[in-house]
Formats: structure tokens, C-alpha cells, sequence
């Protein structure tokens, strides 16, 4: 029993873990129909910011707390200026061609930010400095959680919940769902769809940039090529939950994290990296909307 | 319908004519000896590839201080060609190396699998080929062209499982290995079986795949086996990550594993969590060897300062075991070696040039290395022993050495 | 009788290639040559499902993963004993192996289509980006499967397959697959595939068998990247599973897209190009990967239909062109 709670608790910071990038992919899918392949390399650049920042920061010996959160937010800021440069130079220009375009774009994307990785910061993984020293709390049962998994569920729950206020609850927002409802609906109630659709992109790689520096503090090993894997199964995650719906998102994520984990606890660990896309066929064959999603009906 | 073969030519045509464009310059010009060298300089793998060219350029530079010449020949510089950490473009790579470059031998791969798929082309061209680092037994089986200057996965199976049984003096051991690579494999059974043997028993085995960043899920599921140790046969981009969860889990054994672990990275990833940790290798750094401490130190001087890991510690070995060999052979039998001159490409005077020069890879005996005392056996292997560390207080400690077997005293 | 001449001589001039091609140029350009023709089988099977029918496939490595795997497997396994029984009863070696060759690639072809025809079934459900996504799932769970199994290998791949593939057999099934898919363009079944691309709604009103026709595209298309995974098996004589992960599937995505959607011309021109293209990047060495990638941006940016649109190459439309030049005042 305590081996499954135990394993429940990894499920679940995995979980949060996919939920955060999923988000990312809900939004931009949800607004542009587009899979955008390099958000995963967006986690990546988030994880390195944060690299870089704390070896900065490092001589000045600031307390952890506000260490981390000063990294956090620098680093969610240098991956939004990115987001924002890849929607305006690549993206922007092929939003009129076929979908299928735009998809080889953002598979060029990803492909550049990968190789520019490689080249800019070196294909050996880096150690990510300890801006948090990690502490086990005992939950009774033999299981255990760290800071460091508290604060990764923390601060993942508090990020959904401030992307669900701005969602829900401001202009902006409104705008975005309008905006994901139609684009000439939108524009013809005098919303510049451009600017939303630049802003659903920052906002995406934020979000994506927090997930890598949470994992980073966690584990801590970055490099180059660590966004794909966590990218592709964060947006199986992201359809598994319904995609285009932020709950969904959430949910997606949880559940691939904690499956995953109880793959490999139970199963054979060897099929962790299928389970993904076995849950992922079976939710598509019998509610191919996702979890949370709609059925909508055919348009004719 | 007539017309799809004629296109079909035109098209191989303006094909040939681009690469011929593209590839210009490897012919003509002054003479001088091409070697090759392959690795993954790109993709998943970019760190080793990129650790063996280092290997490489290093002993290529000590080659350039006393003139670059060898047997009054100018050998030209070596650069990687790049395989992207797959096994069909490894084919292509060594393909371009050996028939348009003309190279005389060729260096690399370090993952098996890209080594087995360039041997037959090294094999076929009659060009020797000399892998620094791929373990897998299969690999020299590809032909007797084919070389390697590391000890064998079977070997080291054996060593670590030596180890545990008879000096930590364990019964139990939980396996974690990487899934996704040949090497991990190769070593977790040959571990396996060793281990069993000497009355040891398996508790549990998981899997990973590099590139994973939690591993927390198989480390609970271990430890609710209760090993004594556990031994992760993967690389340490890995290792140092699962050492710290695995104390994060409450595991307070030791992590035991092989030469993928070898990098300064090792302990810098993986912090206090190593301590008390062992690990099989191609070279103990704190070893007094002189050739061992000239390399380092010469690798540190080109790289400002960055240690080297055995991966380049062996491309530096494979390549000067090349040069020795070109060496022996312009002093032996001058006419021969003068076939390895790139004006000769593609005569008979090279075809036997180049097969002398594999003989003389093979009698290679005792070659004092970076790595140790090289030994190439008939099976074009190389036999020397292995060293286990123990890293104790953040830092590598040499623990033992231990020798093959038939030639164990 | 036209047809079979036509054909007679087309297997003549591929004869004459084997013969000819590998002495005239060295080893590395031959290698190119078939790496393209292996390309080119996979991009044209590619565009019947993403190019005529409109679908959106992003697993095609799976297949040629399949196709490759059960090729080798039954070339070591079968196909060798048969070569060593027919050369020891007097029959040319070349023949024999080429005998056991097409039937290994036949097999291997055949498995992949009856993978296709499982991944095709949920686009009767499914569609656009739900179905990519599944494709590419499809893609994953094989090379996860792959990496199971020990009697192929595992990770650490299954060396020692016999070196059959030779610019005869490529050139046969670039033929192949070129012939197959004009023809299929030009009848019944490809106008049906057309229609399903264009509107699927309007096309299942027509009477159209909107499912079927899904099917049958994804079918065709798997067993032909089942046959360029055993030409590739057969010609590298060595198969790692780490050859067909996602980003293979996307290579062939790529040349898709790069040549115009629906372009059988175009797919054959972007595979040869996107081959080559690496190799002539070969001296910039590390950057050869970050040039490649910005390449791709640049070309969706400036010619997102692709090189040729779905324009396709044919001579009538050149003389056309040159008689309509040659011709005094516009047609009215």
C-alpha cells in the first residue's frame, strides 16, 4: 500500500509537470489549430534561462526563496520574448497557408531550437544549480514527499489558476476565447487577432518556461534535447484531456503522469513511453474529444 | 510511360554532378595520408561524439608539434564527419569517408549500433577501422578490418559482478537500465548472468530511457524490493540524476555501474548522492601513469582546463595506436607504406598498403595508452584490464584493478 | 502488347543501370542514389495519404519500421536458406537473391499494409490533427514494441542482414509506387480520393465510400514504406530501432510538403533534394542541422504550396507550351 501511495505521489509531480506544458499546447491549439511541435523546446530555453540566471545570481548570495522566484519570473520572461519572436518571424507568416505548412514550420522550429541548443550551449548536459536544497517530509506509511515536489505542485497549481482567472475573468481573455471561437467574428468585433494570438503565444511560453525551470529544480540535469520527449507527451496530454479546453489540460496531464508512473511500477517500465499513446488511441477511438471535451457536430 | 527511365537517369545524373560539385577537393592536390573519423556530432549522442573528436584532436596535435609528417608523408588534419546519432547515417558518413575522402583507416563510433553499421562498408573497402569505445562483442565480429581498444561488455559484466560478490560481499542487487541503448543491454546481462553465477540473486529489474529526467517511479518500485545495491549499467547523464532520487527514496546502499558513468559531470549532477557509489573503467585519473597524466594534461591545456572522460581518453589511444602502427610500417616497409599517399587511391598499391597496415594493427602488443596497457587479441580486441572507483567525499578514488581472466595471474 | 513491351524495356534499362551505374561512379554516390530512391518510394506512398486524400500521416517510420524488420527477419531466417539451396542447384546468385529479396519485400510490405489498414480504421472517427496524432502514437508504440522484443534485437539492433538491395530493385519500386500512384491519380478511385481531400462531406453526398477510399489510401501507403524499410533493411544490412522515431516520420512529412501536397512530381524532386541537400551541408559540421532547420522556415515561408504546388511533370504539357509559343495570335 505505501509502494502505491508512494508512487501516487510521483504520479502526481509528474503529472503536474505535463499538465503545465499541455496548457501551453491547449492555447495555441485551441486559437490557431496549430500543434506547435516547439513548445517542448520552449520548456527546454526555459530551463537554460533559469541555468544561466542562477549561476549569475549565484555570487550574491541571496536567500533560496526569493532567489527562485526572482529566476522563475527572469526566466518565464526571456522564454515569453522567444514565444513572441517565433510567432511573429515564423508563424505569422504562414498562418494563411495550409495547416500543413504551418506544421513543417513549427517542426523547423523545433529542429532550430534543438540544433541552435547544441551549438549555443553544448550537446553534455549541464548541472542545474541547487536554488532550493531539497528536504524529505515523511507522510506516514513510508511515504515521502520533498520540498521540491511540493513546491513543483504549488507553483504548477497556482500558475493553472492565474491562466484560468486570465482565461475566464479579463478582457483579455474574453478576447482569446472569441478570438479561438472565430477569427473573423472577432476581428469584426473590433479585436486585433494578431495581438491576442501574440499574446496566447507568450503567455503559452511562459507557462512552458516555468515547467522547465520546476523540473530543473527537481532534477537536476538539462539539456538541449530534454524539451521532446516531455513535449510530445505533454500534447498527447493535452488531447487526452479534450484539447482547446484548459481543464482538460490539467487533467490530461495528471492523468498521463500518474499512468505512466503506475506503468512502471506495476507493468513493465519498458512500455512507459507507449503507454502515452495506447491511453491516447483508446480515449481517441471511444470519445475522440477528449475527456473533457465536446463532441461538437460535423460542420456541413 | 517511356519517359520514367529516362528521367530516372537525369536525375541520377544531376545527382552525381552536385555531389562531384559538393565533394570537390578530395582528390588532386598535394599528396598526403587521409584518416577518417566518425561520430555523432549532432543528435541525442552529440556528447560523445563530440568527447571522442576532442580524443582525437588531441593526439593530432601532438602529431602536428613534430612536424605532421609520418614516413615523410603530410597526414592531413582529421575532422568528423557527422552520423546525427543514427546507424544508416553512420553508413553514408563512412561511405563518403572511405570512397570519396579516401581515407586510409578510420576512427569511431563509440554506440555499437553505428559501429555495426559501418563496419561492412570498412570491411568491404578494405579500410581498417578502429572503434575506441563500442563494447558490444558483435562489433569486431564484422570483419578483420575491424578493431576496438576497449575491454568488452562482457568483461566488464563480469568485473562489476565480481566486485560485488567477492569485495562488497552483496547477495542481493536490483538492476536499473536504459532501454533505449544497446550498451546498457549488453552490460545489464552479461552482469546478470556473472552475478547469478557466483551464487548472487537479481531482486528486481527496471528499465529507463535516456533522456528521462524522473526516475522515481522504478527506484520505488526497487526499493520495495529490497536490494542491497543497485546497478545502473547506463551513462552518466543518467546516473547522477538517479543517484540523487534514489537517496530522495530513502536508498542508502551503493549505485554500482560501468564506464558509461565515466565524466566530470558525474559527480557535479549528482552531488553527495554518489558517495559510496563504484563504478568499472577504462582508467582511474588519480593513477600515477605517466601516460595516462600526459594526456590529461595535455587535453586540459587544449580544452581550458575541462577534464577529459575515458570516451576521449580512448579515441586519443585509438588514434596514436594508428599512427604507431603507420609509423612501424614506413620504417618496415617503405614502398608499401607509400601507397597510403592520396595519389595512389583506388590502385592495387593501396589495397595492399592498407592491408599491411591493418597486420600492423593487429601485432599491436602492450601499447602503453591513456587507458592502460593495450593488447590487440586475435580477435581484434582489445585485452586489458579494467579499474573500479569508488567515489568517496565528491571525488573518483581508484579501488582495484582487475585483470581478464586467462591472463589474470 | 504496348504494355508489356513498355514494360519489357523498362526492366531492360534498370538492368542496364545495375550493370553500368556501379562501375562508373564510387561507392558514397551510389549510396546517395539508393538513400534517394528509398526516399522517394517513401514520400510518393506518403503523398497518396497526405497529398491525394488529404489525410495526415506523421508515422510513416512505423510502417517502414514493420516492412523492415519482418524482411530482415525473414531474409535470415528463410530467404538465406533459399539462395544457398538455388545457387548450390545452378541458379545465378544475383537472381537468387533477387528472387528471395522480392519476396522478403513483399512480406514485409504486406504486414505493413495490414498495419495501415488498422491505423486507417479510426479515421473513419477521426480527422486532421487527431488522426496525425494518432499516426504518430501508432509510430512510437511500434519502435517501443521494437525495443521489447529480443529475437530482433532489442536496442541493440539486428546486424547481418544480406546486402540484396541493389539499384535495380530501387529502381523497380520507385517505378513502382510512381506508376502505381499516377495511375491511381488518373482513375476512378484517385478522383474519388481527390474529392475525399477537397470535401469530405460533399464527397460522402456524392456517394462517395469515404471510408473506404481513407482506408485503401492508408493501405497503399503503408505497404509501400514497408517496402522501402526492407529495401533499406537489405541495403544497410543493419536495423536499429532508433532509425525510426518521430523525427523519420517528419523527414518524410517534410518532403511531402516541401514538393506541393498532391505532387507526385514534386514528393520524387523534394526527396532527392532533401538527401542531397544534407550531404552538400556536410562540411559545416555542427551547423549543418541549424541550417537545415532554418532552410525548412524559410521555404513554408516563401512557397508554402511547396516547389511545385500539385502541379505534376509531363511532356505533353511542355510540347503544349511550345506549340501554343510556336503558334501565331492567341486561341481564342
Amino acid at each position: 500500500m505505501s509502494e502505491f501511495l508512494q508512487q501516487l505521489v510521483n504520479g502526481i509531480t509528474w503529472g503536474s509537470v505535463y499538465a503545465l506544458i499541455a496548457l501551453g499546447y491547449t492555447m495555441v491549439y485551441g486559437i490557431l489549430r496549430l500543434i506547435n511541435f516547439a513548445h517542448g523546446d520552449i520548456y527546454m530555453l526555459g530551463a537554460f534561462f533559469g541555468y544561466f540566471l542562477a549561476r549569475w545570481l549565484a555570487p550574491m548570495a541571496m536567500p533560496s526563496g526569493p532567489e527562485a522566484i526572482v529566476v522563475l519570473l527572469v526566466s518565464m520572461l526571456g522564454a515569453g520574448a522567444v514565444g513572441f519572436l517565433i510567432e511573429r518571424l515564423a508563424y505569422k507568416p504562414v498562418r494563411r497557408s495550409s495547416r500543413l505548412a504551418a506544421l513543417i514550420t513549427a517542426i523547423g522550429v523545433s529542429l532550430l531550437l534543438e540544433n541552435g541548443g547544441i551549438l549555443l550551449f553544448g550537446p553534455d548536459p549541464k548541472f542545474f544549480p541547487q536554488i532550493i536544497p531539497a528536504h524529505q517530509f515523511h507522510l506516514g506509511a513510508g511515504v515521502t514527499i520533498s520540498n521540491q515536489q511540493v513546491i513543483v505542485i504549488v507553483v504548477s497549481l497556482v500558475l493553472m489558476l492565474g491562466l484560468r482567472f486570465i482565461v475566464l475573468y479579463t478582457r483579455v481573455g474574453k478576447a482569446m476565447r472569441a478570438v479561438s471561437y472565430s477569427h473573423t467574428a472577432a476581428a469584426l468585433m473590433g479585436i486585433s487577432v494578431d495581438r491576442i494570438i501574440t499574446f496566447t503565444f507568450v503567455l503559452g511560453s511562459m507557462l512552458a518556461a516555468a515547467a522547465g525551470v520546476l523540473v530543473a529544480v527537481q532534477n537536476p540535469k538539462i539539456d538541449p534535447l530534454m524539451g521532446i520527449m516531455p513535449g510530445l507527451k505533454a500534447f498527447v496530454a493535452a488531447v487526452l484531456g479534450g484539447i482547446g479546453n484548459i481543464p482538460g489540460a490539467v487533467l490530461g496531464g495528471l492523468v498521463m503522469g500518474i499512468a505512466e508512473v503506475m506503468v512502471v511500477g506495476y507493468l513493465s517500465p519498458t512500455w512507459r513511453d507507449a503507454i502515452a499513446f495506447i491511453l491516447l488511441i483508446a480515449i481517441l477511438l471511444f470519445r475522440p474529444a477528449g475527456i473533457l471535451g465536446r463532441n461538437t457536430a460535423e460542420k456541413v | 510511360m517511356k519517359r520514367s527511365p529516362l528521367a530516372l537517369v537525369a536525375r541520377a545524373a544531376s545527382l552525381v554532378a552536385l555531389i562531384a560539385l559538393a565533394g570537390c577537393g578530395g582528390k588532386g592536390g598535394e599528396e598526403k595520408i587521409v584518416i577518417g573519423e566518425y561520430g555523432s556530432i549532432t543528435g541525442t549522442d552529440a556528447t560523445f561524439g563530440g568527447s571522442t573528436r576532442d580524443g582525437v584532436a588531441v593526439a593530432w596535435d601532438e602529431l602536428a608539434a613534430s612536424g605532421g609528417k609520418i614516413g615523410g608523408l603530410n597526414v592531413a588534419a582529421i575532422t568528423p564527419e557527422d552520423d546525427e546519432g543514427k546507424a544508416e547515417e553512420a553508413a553514408t558518413a563512412v561511405q563518403k569517408i572511405v570512397n570519396q575522402d579516401q581515407a586510409v583507416a578510420v576512427i569511431g563510433e563509440v554506440a555499437s549500433s553505428r559501429s555495426l553499421a559501418a563496419a561492412p562498408i570498412c570491411q568491404n573497402a578494405g579500410v581498417p577501422m578502429i572503434s575506441p569505445s563500442s563494447t558490444n562483442p558483435k562489433v569486431t565480429q564484422a570483419g578483420d578490418y575491424i578493431f576496438r581498444v576497449c575491454f568488452l561488455d562482457d568483461f566488464q559484466g563480469w568485473v562489476m559482478a565480481n566486485f560485488t560478490a567477492n569485495n562488497l560481499k552483496l547477495k542481493k542487487v536490483a538492476i536499473l537500465w536504459d532501454v533505449k541503448s544497446d550498451y546498457s543491454k549488453g552490460l545489464k546481462d552479461y552482469f546478470a548472468t556473472a552475478f547469478k553465477g557466483m551464487g548472487g540473486t537479481i531482486v528486481g529489474d527496471q528499465s529507463y530511457s535516456s533522456g528521462d529526467q524522473d526516475f522515481r517511479a522504478q527506484l520505488t518500485a526497487l526499493k520495495a524490493k529490497n536490494p542491497q545495491a543497485i546497478f545502473v549499467p547506463g551513462y552518466y547523464t543518467e546516473a547522477g540524476l538517479i543517484a540523487r532520487q534514489a537517496r530522495e527514496t530513502g536508498f542508502k546502499g551503493p549505485l554500482l555501474g560501468g564506464d558509461g558513468w565515466e565524466s566530470s559531470k558525474l559527480i557535479e549532477i549528482g552531488g553527495d548522492a554518489m558517495n559510496g557509489c563504484y563504478y568499472s573503467n577504462h582508467w582511474a585519473l588519480d593513477a600515477p601513469d605517466s601516460n595516462l597524466q600526459h594526456f590529461v594534461a595535455e587535453y586540459k591545456k587544449k580544452f581550458n582546463g575541462s577534464e577529459p572522460d575515458a570516451i576521449a581518453g580512448l579515441a586519443y589511444d585509438a588514434t596514436r595506436i594508428l599512427f604507431a602502427a603507420m609509423n612501424k610500417l614506413a620504417t618496415d616497409d617503405p614502398k608499401t607504406f607509400a601507397g597510403l599517399s592520396s595519389k595512389n587511391a583506388g590502385t592495387d598499391l593501396r589495397k595492399q598498403a592498407t592491408a599491411k597496415l591493418r597486420d600492423e594493427i593487429a601485432q599491436t602488443k602492450d601499447y602503453p595508452g591513456a587507458t592502460g596497457k593495450i593488447t590487440i587479441d586475435p580477435n581484434r580486441n582489445a585485452s586489458k584490464p579494467a579499474v573500479v572507483i569508488e567515489i568517496k567525499d565528491g571525488k573518483k578514488m581508484f579501488n582495484t584493478t582487475t585483470y581478464p581472466q586467462n591472463t589474470a595471474s | 502488347m504496348k504494355r508489356l513491351i513498355a514494360t519489357v524495356a523498362l526492366l531492360a534499362v534498370l538492368v542496364v543501370i545495375q550493370m553500368i551505374l556501379p562501375r562508373a561512379v564510387n561507392p558514397y554516390v551510389l549510396q546517395i542514389i539508393v538513400l534517394c530512391g528509398i526516399n522517394i518510394v517513401l514520400a510518393v506512398s506518403l503523398n497518396l495519404v497526405n497529398g491525394f486524400t488529404g489525410q495526415f500521416s506523421i508515422g510513416h517510420a512505423g510502417f517502414m519500421a514493420i516492412g523492415g524488420y519482418a524482411s530482415a527477419m525473414f531474409s535470415l531466417h528463410v530467404g538465406k536458406g533459399w539462395v544457398s539451396a538455388l545457387t548450390a542447384g545452378g541458379v545465378p546468385a544475383l537472381v537468387a537473391q533477387g528472387a528471395a529479396l522480392l519476396v522478403a519485400l513483399l512480406l514485409g510490405g504486406l504486414l505493413a499494409a495490414v498495419a495501415g489498414y488498422f491505423v486507417g480504421l479510426p479515421s473513419l472517427r477521426l480527422r486532421g490533427d487527431y488522426l496525425a496524432i494518432v499516426t504518430l502514437g501508432f509510430g512510437e508504440i511500434i519502435r517501443v514494441l521494437i525495443i521489447n522484443v529480443d529475437a530482433v534485437g532489442a536496442a541493440q539492433g539486428l546486424p547481418g542482414i544480406p546486402q540484396w538491395t541493389n539499384l535495380f530493385w530501387i529502381g523497380l519500386f520507385v517505378l513502382a509506387v510512381i506508376l502505381v500512384s499516377r495511375n491511381l491519380a488518373h482513375s476512378t478511385h484517385g478522383r474519388a480520393l481527390f474529392a475525399i481531400r477537397d470535401d469530405e462531406v460533399a464527397a460522402e453526398a456524392l456517394g462517395v465510400n469515404t471510408t473506404a477510399y481513407k482506408v485503401l489510401a492508408f493501405v497503399i501507403g503503408a505497404f509501400f514504406a514497408g517496402v522501402a524499410g526492407g529495401l533499406s533493411a537489405h541495403f544497410v544490412s543493419y536495423l536499429n530501432p532508433s532509425s525510426f522515431t518521430f523525427l523519420r516520420s517528419i523527414e518524410i512529412v517534410a518532403m511531402v510538403v516541401l514538393g506541393g501536397l498532391g505532387s507526385i512530381t514534386g514528393a520524387t524532386l523534394a526527396a532527392i533534394v532533401l538527401t542531397v541537400l544534407p550531404e552538400a551541408l556536410r562540411s559545416a559540421l555542427a551547423y549543418r542541422m541549424v541550417i537545415y532547420s532554418l532552410m525548412l522556415i524559410v521555404l513554408m515561408i516563401t512557397r508554402p504550396q511547396g516547389l511545385l504546388g500539385t502541379r505534376e511533370f509531363s511532356w505533353k504539357a511542355i510540347r503544349d507550351r511550345l506549340s501554343r509559343r510556336r503558334a501565331t495570335g492567341p486561341v481564342a
